[in-house]
Formats: C-alpha cells, structure tokens, sequence
C-alpha cells in the first residue's frame, strides 16, 4: 500500500522520465521519429535479401517473418540496455535529490516500448505486400506484447542491479544479447533447427517462443500454448528476482555511482 | 509553533573506504575465499540525534569533514542511514545543487516540467505557475534555448525559480545563496525570508557565525559526525567560538 502510494506520487516523473526519451531519442535528426518505421524496413530488406538468398526461402511471407522478429528483437535489446544503463545514466540525479529509484529502468523501458509500438505501424503494408489480409488474429498480438514488456521489464531490473556493482556487465550484455539474437531465429526459419539436436537453443529462449507467438498472430496461423506458458513463467520468475535484488540493494547503489 | 516536523533520531552514517586495492577479478576472489577483504570504515555520522518544530531555523556549523553534507543527504533522502531514521513531515526542498535534475539538450521550458516532477509537482500545477515560474527566473527569451547554451548563473537562476514556486515545509540551505548576479541575489534572500516568516522549517549549514546568529533561532555542531552541541543559537555559538580558535 505504502508502495502504490509512494508510485502514485511519482507518476508525473515517470511520464516526464517517458517524454524525455522519447523526444531526446530522435531530437536533431531530420526524420525525426520517422527512423521508428525507417529503420526497421530498411533492415527488414537487407535481411530479406541476404539470408532469404541464403537459406533459399521461396515463402512470400518471408520479409514479414523477418520484420516481426527484427521489431521484436530489437525492443528487448534497446529496452534491457536501457535498463541496464539507466541508473549509472542518472547517477546525477540520484546523488542530489530523493527520487523512487525504480523509475529509471522502468522510464527506458517504457520510452522504448512507446517507440517499439509506434515501429509496429510498419507491419501492416508490409503484410499487404506480401498478400497477408488484415484478419482478427492480429489483435491477438497484445498477448506476446504483454509478454514481451513482462519479460523485459524482469531482466532489466536484474541488469540494472548488476550495472551498478559490476560495471562490466554493459559489455557482457552485448555479447549476451548478440548469442540470443542468434537463438531466436530471427531471420532463418525455424524447422530444420528445432528438428535438430539443438532444438532446446530455441525451445529453452523465452523470446523465440514470444516471437514465434507473435508472428502466429500476424501470420493466422495457431498458437503454441506451450511457447506463452513457458514465456509467462519465465518473465514471472525473472520480475520476482528482478524486483527483489533492486529493493534488497537500491539503498546501497548511491555508494557505487 | 511546537509543532515537530522533522525528527532525526540516533542517525549514523557509514561507509566503507577500500583499504587496499584490488586489481584483478581473480585476486578478488582469492582474498574473499580467505576473508581477507577489509574495508576501513569510517563514520560520517555518528548517533546523531535532535529535532525540529514548525518555523525553526537551525544552523548547523562545523568544520569541513565535519559531516554537515552527510547529514542534509540523508535527511534530504538521498542516502539511507546505516542506523537510525529520519521521520519528516511535509515536503523538503534542497536547495542544495540547483537543478540536478536538468537535462542539458531540453529547453529551459522543458526543464520546467522535468525538475518539477522531479521535485514532486504535478502537470497541471506547473502549467499554472508556469508564468511566474519564467517571469522569476528572469529568463526572457531564453526559456527556449537548450539548457548546454546557458550560463551557469543562468541555470541556477532557473533551478531556484523551479524550486521555491511552492512554500516547502522544510528547506534546507547550504550556505549562502550565491545565485546569480547581485540583483537576483537580493530578490531570493526577500524570498527565502518570506517563507521563513510565513512559518517554513529550515535547515542551514555556514561557516559564518554572522550568518547563523542573524538568520537561526536553533543550532547544532558537528565534530567528526559526532554532535557536540545543540541548543537555542545564543548557547551554542560561544561554544563553535572556542571550537575554532
């Protein structure tokens, strides 16, 4: 209670925290916010094009396979190195005045979601280019959405807890999020590693099977059950820890920054 | 009066100097499996206890390293005490660092809401006192120009504009304002003795007995984060007289 109301409180830095990211992100750039819609169409094309040649995809829907995994993807990455930054990034603040120190990882985490579903926009010509009609499945999406801002809210709380006492943590994650992107077949089909003895690469990576939830979505196709069971558990289990490691040593970080 | 609005009780405040130094993760691990990592502490405050009612101005005087800064930080919030707690009621300025809460690529308009929230108003107050915020601040035209372009006496004129638009219960003072040029200077001691009269709790760190003698009622000195004295301003400045011969 005493916590709801001390959030409650804050709500206006929190929404001012939000507004800074989003407006300092694409401040002084010509395109602006643009880049959101840009960026990932103009990846989408490169990937499309080099490992569509690659593995020999003839699937028309390859490109919008490609793009929700990229656009998901990359939420997760932007949003856990955010977090991960968040609290050295505002060290400033938080060695002069009080402030609940949970709501800078949350801040990068919601500044990012916010551009992350603005970029969702993109998806639909992309699906009319590649004869996907609009279908009532798409609004499903909102379930491996929950999932994905669950699951990364829990690893960018543990991240920014570590940031703060091992500061080679940045780099580490770096090289951690590159070996996951690999791991969430983000721009290979996923069949022929799944049937192989390295299917648990995939199996045992809570965002393959968010992605692979949210692409069922777009795509009309059925969902893997077992993918958002797995998914919720892991990003439950990853909040607890999260949660508790930062209150356990928050009051400790002003010591390390 | 007699109303108690802070109360600071048996506060202390420790921190860990790293004795040696370590240099690599495996010497690390060495000595932490044969316990061999010491820390030197040190305590910046030590049971440090007194109290405060409504409308009291205290000075708190001591030499440097005396545990002053310490003491604002955690009553302000900003540290934790290791023993002891801090209870306070109402909201507290520092006007410590103004302006700690600026981005410096924002516009001196956007830094309005930011530092606001960061000092807990709310949208829709800051958006009415938007005007005398700006009009305070002396700012003119200015107020759409990023932050990076200004002076420094320009932002610490912005950040006290920010920070006084709403009497706080407890304000907390550290030493002398120097805020900008003489006129501005002389416009935010009217107003920070205007919330002195109008009954605001204030806490102010000096080095100048001149100072503490005009503007508190109450004192304390701290010597190596221990409490030497504390008592109405007359008692205890005779005391911080013979300290500092």
């Amino acid at each position: 209670m005493k916590y709801i109301k001390n959030f409650w409180q804050h709500r206006y830095l929190l929404g001012e925290l939000v507004k800074k990211g989003i407006k300092l992100k694409y401040r002084r750039s010509y395109l602006g916010i643009i880049w959101s819609l840009l960026e990932p169409i103009l990846t989408t094309i490169v990937l499309t094009v080099v490992f569509g040649t690659l593995f020999g995809v003839k699937d028309a829907t390859f490109p919008l396979y490609v793009l929700c995994g990229r656009l998901l993807f990359s939420f997760f990455s932007s949003g856990t190195n955010g977090a991960l930054r968040s609290i050295r990034a505002n060290s400033g603040m938080i060695k002069k005045v009080y402030v609940p120190k949970y709501l800078y990882p949350m801040a990068s985490i919601l500044f990012n979601f916010i551009i992350f579903l603005i970029s969702l926009i993109i998806l639909i010509p992309l699906a009319l280019y590649c004869k996907v009609t609009p279908k009532i499945s798409w609004l499903y999406i909102i379930l491996p959405l929950l999932l994905l801002i669950l699951f990364t809210f829990g690893v960018g709380m543990i991240l920014a807890t570590i940031d703060v006492f091992f500061r080679d943590m940045e780099y580490l994650w770096s090289v951690v999020t590159l070996l996951i992107m690999y791991m969430s077949a983000i721009f290979y089909p996923p069949e022929k590693l799944l049937n192989s003895n390295f299917g648990f690469l995939l199996k045992y990576n809570p965002l393959f099977g968010i992605i692979q939830t949210f692409r069922s979505c777009m795509l009309g196709n059925a969902l893997n059950w077992k993918y958002i069971v797995y998914a919720a558990g892991f990003s439950f289990i990853c909040i607890l820890i999260g949660t508790f490691l930062f209150y356990k040593k928050q009051d400790k970080f002003i010591l390390y920054i | 009066m007699g109303k108690e609005v802070l109360k600071v009780d048996n506060v202390s405040m420790k921190f860990n100097l790293s004795s040696e130094k370590i240099d690599s993760l495996k010497e690390y691990f060495i000595k932490a499996l044969k316990h061999q990592i010491s820390y030197d502490e040190f305590w910046a405050l030590k049971n440090v206890s007194f109290s405060l009612d409504r409308g009291d101005r205290l000075g708190i005087l001591g030499l440097n390293g005396a545990g002053k800064s310490t003491l604002l930080k955690v009553i302000s919030g900003v540290f934790k005490p290791t023993e002891g707690t801090v209870s306070k009621k109402g909201r507290i300025v520092p006007l410590l660092e103004l302006g700690a809460g600026f981005d410096m690529q924002y516009t001196g308009r956007e830094n309005i809401f930011l530092y606001g929230s960061v000092l807990g108003f709310s949208k829709k107050y800051l958006e009415e006192k938007y005007d005398e915020i700006a009009e305070f601040s002396e700012l003119g035209r200015f107020i759409d120009v990023p932050l990076k372009n200004y002076s420094s006496g320009m932002k610490s004129k912005l950040g006290f504009s920010i920070a006084t638009i709403a009497e706080p219960d407890i304000l907390i003072l550290d030493e002398v304002l120097s805020v900008g040029d003489a006129k501005f200077r002389k416009k935010s001691e009217a107003k920070i003795m205007q919330m002195m009269a109008n009954g605001t709790t204030v806490l102010f760190v000096s080095h100048s007995l001149e100072q503490v003698k005009r503007i508190c009622n109450k004192a304390i000195i701290l010597e190596h984060g221990k409490l030497v004295a504390d008592g109405l301003v007359e008692e205890v400045a005779p005391v911080y007289e013979k300290m500092i011969e």
